[in-house]
């Protein structure tokens, strides 16, 4: 289960994911808060490429589908840009 | 002036996975294809999505990527001889005598006895950055694509993006405009390394200059762009000047022109019977993620079905006098002849 996942599973508006979670669209991107940052780790090279057709990329940025939950993320807040596209 | 018109017994809108099992299909049953993908490979979202990841729900093959997909279709309705039209997006579908009129973006003329929509998602059309008042400087002053490069020369173009149709722009605007800017958010590229180091010698010669950012205002009036605010990774900002700006984030699905076509349509899908698969216009068939009906499963195999079964609706307007006998490949020798088997 990956953030985007649940998201998009329980009517989470903002996240639109369009490519099903392929790491191919950036329509899933959102902002880590700063405190759950280390906990959700950093994106690995392909996701940091994707990142590029994302808008307003920040140092806390992420694609939601490449964010695996775990017992350790129990709590994780993140927001989403204002437009995904 | 007379304009070529293509005739032909179906136009399949969309070279996805299902559109082109459409044209295994409708060969089986003799009917003639021509297909139209707004793409400029078949595959569809298999191609331009996920060409490397694997699929696993495809009856009896436990695995296979979105390309290899795309690939052995291609293969398999090779002996059908379909012609395809890409980098097209069918605009206009007009009501004829004995079929329609569509007309694509690039000005190709069809005339045909049936259309089949396989649009899935929509039309892939560029990303539009979310900067403020873009619409009004687009096509003026802002750029999503090069249609002709005469266009740009002697000008200040400034290109934003980190991808392949960033860096091939870059390289070959450069030699026609006044000046070039490259804008990119990090100092990684994701295009070809040949085309990121021929930019760099160029940034080396002083020939184009490169600024790491992120474009966060446009600057103008009455659609002529000025400049633009760039916002540096150590979150400073600086005004960058330019006439022109090309933006290139990638592609996104939107519907596109399948909304003026007159169809019936719920929440962007094309509603369609669950026999015939036809949309509210008799003769215009939907199959695929771009159709809804109760019941309905995007995925690839129930495209396949709805093909297989549209093809046998459209035998019927195509070959009204014959008489359709079912068959099947593993036994009939004439369904033998068509796909080539010795």
């Amino acid at each position: 289960m990956t953030v985007m996942e649940a998201a998009v599973k329980n009517s989470v508006r903002g996240i639109a994911a369009e490519c099903g979670g392929a790491c191919s669209c950036a329509t899933c991107h959102v902002y880590v808060e700063e405190a759950w940052r280390e906990a959700a780790g950093e994106p690995e090279a392909m996701e940091e490429d994707m990142l590029d057709f994302a808008f307003d990329v920040r140092p806390e940025s992420r694609l939601s589908c490449q964010i695996k939950v775990t017992d350790e993320l129990d709590g994780l807040m993140v927001q989403i840009p204002e437009k995904q596209f | 002036m007379s304009v070529d018109v293509i005739k032909t017994d179906a136009v399949i809108i969309g070279a996805g996975p299902v559109g082109l099992f459409a044209v295994f299909e409708l060969g089986l049953l003799d009917v003639k294809a021509h297909v139209i993908d707004i793409l400029d490979r078949p595959g569809g979202q298999c191609a331009e999505l996920y060409p490397e990841k694997p699929i696993y729900d495809i009856p009896a093959v436990p695995i296979v990527t979105g390309q290899q997909l795309t690939d052995q279709l291609m293969e398999q309705i090779e002996p059908f001889g379909a012609e395809f039209h890409f980098n097209e997006r069918v605009d206009t579908i007009e009501k004829i005598e004995g079929g329609f009129r569509l007309v694509t973006d690039y000005g190709t003329l069809f005339e045909c006895k049936v259309v089949v929509i396989a649009a899935g998602g929509g039309s892939f059309t560029p990303k539009r950055p979310p900067l403020p008042a873009i619409e009004d400087y687009e096509d003026t002053s802002v750029f999503y694509s090069v249609r002709k490069m005469d266009a740009f020369r002697d000008k200040d173009v400034l290109i934003v993006g980190g991808g392949d149709s960033a860096l091939d722009w870059t390289l070959n605007l450069q030699p026609v405009a006044k000046s070039l800017t490259l804008v990119h958010r990090r100092s990684e590229f994701r295009a070809a390394p040949a085309s990121v180091q021929k930019m760099m010698d160029l940034v080396d010669s002083g020939n184009i200059s490169f600024k790491l950012g992120q474009v966060t205002t446009l600057h103008g009036n009455d659609g002529q762009l000025t400049g633009v605010t760039v916002k540096s990774p150590d979150g400073s900002t600086f005004e960058q000047p330019t006439e022109v700006m090309l933006p290139f984030f990638g592609l996104t699905m939107k519907l596109g022109p399948v909304a003026n076509w007159g169809l019936n349509l719920e929440e962007n899908l094309v509603p369609v019977d669950t026999e015939k698969f036809e949309t509210s216009e008799k003769g215009i068939f939907a199959i695929g993620d771009i159709n809804t009906y109760p019941g309905k499963l995007k995925l690839i195999l129930s495209g396949f079905h709805e093909g297989a079964l549209m093809a046998q609706a459209v035998h019927r307007i195509v070959f009204p006098d014959k008489k359709l006998i079912f068959q099947y490949t593993t036994s009939s020798s004439s369904l033998q002849k068509k796909l080539g088997v010795k």
